[in-house]
């Protein structure tokens, strides 16, 4: 069984996680389309934290008998990688858009310079 | 002129010209800190033939580069920081698209394509052979003229054959930037150009695109200024890069040329 001070303190580590998300959003300094996949991570790790026996049961699925918050680290990981991965399609996206401004830019200049 | 025709009996160069008569024709000129070497190039191309439109891309430059191709007349596309290659000669191609030129060449700005061996590359797209003609240094059998480090041609062997397979088309030189493109080609290039290094790739995109490639042996000089952009540190990262690039390549629906009316 999980450690009760365990518990805790994931559950408010994932709180504080919601918190942070939260208040980025209020002052715009995070847009909601990029905030999703945080909300998701720390609602699944508070979900994970606070249902002691639900995480007992998840870990023994995956034969982890003797620590069963590593579940918590495991799946705290997996959501870590999706952001990560999703934020590398993002700069994808906006390099190769700039990519696109960049050459707009130099291609009006050059008519305007012309036209001179 | 007429030492050059004697070397290369066909196409002799006055042919070559006589072909091209009213054709609008580009040369596009990528050019990354190149003072030294860009209005040489300038210089030559006009000298083997005045009929063509010169299209310089500084690519970022911090020296004199759109300088010195401004005060040649040529066109001068200042790109607002540095692209890269790829970037940079897509936007000779956008340029080359929307101001309706029939044929376009590119002709790096550092000075080791020689202008006077343009004929070579032009002649197969003049006659409607090929939509995409890149001039070799190594298509010549036995001719391994062009000196470069050994990881280097390590990488140009591999690419070749690689490609080679890809394309079920035997290519020798797949890194040469010294091409010569109709208007399909164009119009496919302004759509779509590879990122980084991208000849490799845009060869096999031309192929795909079922756009008629043709490699011809030319002759290449030694860089006459500017350093290349390709140290060994990157080489490593180049190879990976490109082989990732056409391995998902294979997998990937092409993006279908734009109309002519569509930019």
């Amino acid at each position: 069984m999980t450690p009760l001070p365990v518990s805790i303190g994931a559950a408010v580590a994932s709180f504080l996680l919601l918190l942070v998300v939260f208040e980025l959003i209020r002052s715009r300094r995070l847009r909601e389309r990029y905030a999703l996949l945080w909300v998701l991570t720390g609602c699944v790790l508070l979900a994970l934290s606070l249902w002691r026996g639900g995480l007992n049961t998840i870990a023994s699925w995956f034969g982890v008998t003797s620590y069963p918050p590593a579940i918590i680290g495991a799946v705290g990981a997996l959501f870590i990688l999706a952001v990560l991965l999703h934020y590398s399609t993002v700069i994808s996206r906006l390099s190769d858009q700039n990519t696109i401004l960049a050459q707009r830019l130099a291609l009006l200049e050059q008519q305007l310079r012309e036209g001179r | 002129m007429a030492e050059l025709a004697a070397e290369t009996p066909l196409p002799a160069d006055h042919a070559v010209l006589a072909q091209l008569g009213e054709l609008r024709r580009l040369a596009i000129v990528p050019a990354f800190n190149e003072e030294a070497s860009v209005g040489r190039v300038i210089d030559e191309i006009r000298a083997f033939d005045p009929g063509f439109e010169i299209a310089v891309i500084d690519d970022g430059s911090t020296d004199r580069t759109a300088g010195m191709a401004a005060d040649r007349g040529a066109y001068v596309i200042r790109l607002p920081f540095n692209l890269g290659i790829g970037g940079a000669v897509q936007t000779g191609y956008r340029f080359a698209f929307e101001h309706g030129y029939d044929v376009a060449v590119q002709v790096d700005g550092d000075g080791q394509h020689d202008p006077a061996e343009l004929p070579k590359i032009l002649a197969p797209v003049l006659t409607g052979e090929a939509d995409l003609v890149v001039g070799s240094r190594f298509a010549a059998r036995g001719g391994d003229a062009y000196r470069s480090s050994a990881v280097r041609r390590v990488g140009i062997r591999l690419f070749a054959s690689v490609v080679s397979a890809v394309v079920r088309q035997r290519v020798t030189d797949t890194t040469s930037g010294f091409r010569a493109v109709n208007r399909k080609g164009i119009a496919l290039f302004a759509a779509d150009y590879p990122h980084d290094y991208p000849e490799v790739e845009a060869t096999v995109m031309c192929v795909k695109h079922k756009l008629r490639l043709k490699e011809v042996p030319v002759a290449m000089r030694e860089r006459s200024g500017g350093r290349s952009s390709i140290t060994a540190a990157r080489s490593a990262y180049y190879m990976v890069k490109v082989l990732l690039a056409i391995f998902v390549g294979l997998f990937r629906r092409y993006a279908v040329p734009p109309e002519e009316e569509h930019r």
